[in-house]
């Protein structure tokens, strides 16, 4: 199916969900509400003539200053069956970042959830392990979103100060007791 | 008498496997709670190699973020080079001319087979063996000196450009690599001779790590590891780029889903990277190797240091970068791993607003756990064999 045609598909289904759809070199995205993520998800994954049975892939974009919802979350759909491809934005404002996951349709979304907390802060309910993936689990801060500094935190990470603090005390020891 | 007679009992035992443990191909840790032998759970830790990629291409110019692709997954960094320049000359609006494009088909295969040849080696010498990784190294060697003459580099090249490749490549090559690839059968028989038929081979790995097609899809596996369960999704068949809807090759299809349908998978696809090298050498077109376009393409160099046209569009590229239309785009390249993703969100100026990279080894790092649970602690080293991780690319 062509994409445009997905997109009006799923317009009919959920009129009040999709607020826009937009081209660009042939590849569709499809700006959604937040609310029923998980219905569209499922519709789009059962439906035997969409079939999305693969997700490519799910990250997070901050719109930091440039649209009313700072954050968007972004699926990347593909029928490997149909061979058609979608792309899925579900707003996420910044007073609440949270949106359901997605993990009981496409289960590999586990951990691309999971980074997008990490970098982006973004609260994925319903997801069963949400901790950071990449980044140390007491690391502070949002390292992807715009307003963090691209050379980092002013405070060091209080682990690698602990690694800075041994190697100081390892610097005197006697290998001669 | 009596001790012996008593029942044996196991507790559950919880070990941390790495980060600095040599079958894991990287800085993996794996935390495995086990019964005995048998693993319960398998959770694992990654991000000891985050160096923030996508921050730092959100803050250069898209030919600036060329060299950190090469340290994704730096295996086969060939792989990730073309596959970034392709999402970018997309999201550009420009093609590249026909002779780049066949010569970074050619590339990207070596880099394919050289990755591979690395695969079967650690994977084999995981599970025991230890001759076919030295076989297959010195084979890897050979590669590894072709790219040295194209480009002085062997491991991080950035040799391909946005729009093209960086320079031409001499008839000495073309003539070394046809040797090679001519060679490179017999070889190949030699490593299936030690490995195929092989009894403990198959022991270790026939229905070790099983995984169903439904499944493999539902957790987003892509690459052998997908198609050793009998799907035939390659993004060089799906969607084609650069020369592979011009030349003619096969996808190699598994059955059961198991270690030994992901091994013959990958074996078979360095057999069809030759087919393409060979099909690609023969049909080379002649031609320029930089697209036309001096809004998005760096000027030639000795122009550059001749006319001051070329010095000011130099100039301006470098430092502002393109001006891109303004829009988002994903492009998925098939690298040795799976499907490499590139996602761009561009607000028209000459750095992209985002950039995110889909990298096949996080998503088949995080199905490590549907994989190994279930199976005894010695097939873990089997599925991180064959799940085929390179830690850099997981980490980013």
């Amino acid at each position: 199916m062509e994409p445009l045609q997905i997109a009006e598909k799923l317009r009919e289904r959920f009129p009040d969900e999709v607020l826009d759809v937009r081209e660009f070199r042939g590849q569709v995205s499809v700006t959604v509400r937040k609310g029923k993520i998980v219905e569209i998800g499922r519709f789009l994954h059962d439906e035997p003539d969409l079939y999305f049975d693969y997700l490519v892939d799910l990250c997070g974009v901050d719109y930091l200053g440039k649209k009313d919802k700072r954050f968007e979350v972004v699926y990347h759909l593909f029928s490997i069956k149909h061979r058609h491809a979608l792309r899925l934005k579900a707003e996420v404002p910044e007073t609440d970042t949270r949106i359901d996951s997605v993990m009981p349709i496409w289960t590999g979304v586990n951990w691309h959830e999971r980074e997008c907390y990490d970098m982006f802060g973004i609260v994925f309910a319903g997801h069963p392990d949400l901790r950071r993936v990449l980044l140390p689990e007491d690391w502070e801060g949002y390292p992807l979103r715009k307003d963090y500094p691209v050379k980092g935190p002013a405070q060091e990470w209080s682990g690698f100060l602990d690694v800075l603090d041994r190697s100081k005390k390892y610097r005197q020891f006697d290998w001669q007791g | 008498m009596e001790d012996i007679e008593k029942p044996f009992e196991t507790k559950e035992l919880t070990i941390s496997m790495g980060p600095q443990h040599p079958a894991t191909h990287g800085v993996l840790r794996l935390v495995l709670n086990l019964q005995g032998e048998n693993v319960i759970k398998c959770t694992p830790y990654v991000g000891y190699l985050h160096r923030g990629v996508e921050k730092l291409g959100e803050n250069k110019t898209y030919f600036a973020a060329l060299p950190l692709t090469d340290r994704l997954d730096y295996i086969s960094s060939m792989n990730n080079n073309v596959g970034y320049v392709v999402a970018v000359e997309k999201l550009f609006g420009i093609e590249a001319p026909e002779r780049a494009k066949y010569i970074r088909t050619i590339l990207a295969e070596m880099g394919r087979l050289s990755s591979h040849i690395v695969w079967l080696g650690t994977h084999v010498l995981d599970i025991g063996a230890t001759t076919p990784f030295l076989h297959a190294m010195v084979a890897r060697e050979k590669i590894l000196d072709l790219f040295e003459m194209i480009c002085g580099a062997r491991l991080t090249v950035s040799f391909p450009r946005v729009g093209g490749i960086r320079n031409d490549i001499s008839q000495e090559f073309l003539d070394q690599l046809y040797a090679f690839i001519l060679d490179f059968p017999a070889k190949m028989d030699d490593y299936e001779t030690l490995v195929t038929e092989n009894r403990i081979w198959k022991e270790r790995t026939v229905d070790i790590g099983v995984i169903s097609l439904e499944e493999a899809v539902n957790w987003g596996l892509t690459g052998g590891t997908l198609r050793g369960s009998g799907s035939d999704y390659d993004v060089r068949k799906y969607f084609p780029y650069d020369a592979y809807d011009k030349v003619d090759f096969d996808v190699p299809v598994g059955k059961n889903g198991d270690c030994y349908d992901r091994y013959l998978v990958r074996v078979g696809e360095m057999r069809q990277s030759i087919r393409i090298i060979r099909q690609c050498i023969e049909n080379l077109p002649a031609g320029p190797v930089m697209a036309d376009a001096p809004k998005f393409t760096l000027p030639p160099k000795d122009m550059v240091l001749k006319d001051m046209e070329h010095l000011i569009h130099q100039f301006i590229l470098i430092t502002k970068g393109p001006t891109v239309p303004e829009g988002e785009i994903y492009v998925g390249s098939e690298v040795p791993k799976g499907e490499l993703g590139f996602y761009f969100v561009s607000d028209g100026t000459g750095k992209p607003y985002r950039m995110r990279v889909r990298a096949p080894s996080f998503v088949h790092a995080s199905a490590l756990t549907r994989l190994c649970e279930g199976g005894l602690i010695a097939d873990v080293i089997a599925n991180i064999g064959t799940i085929d991780i390179v830690l850099g690319e997981c980490d980013r």
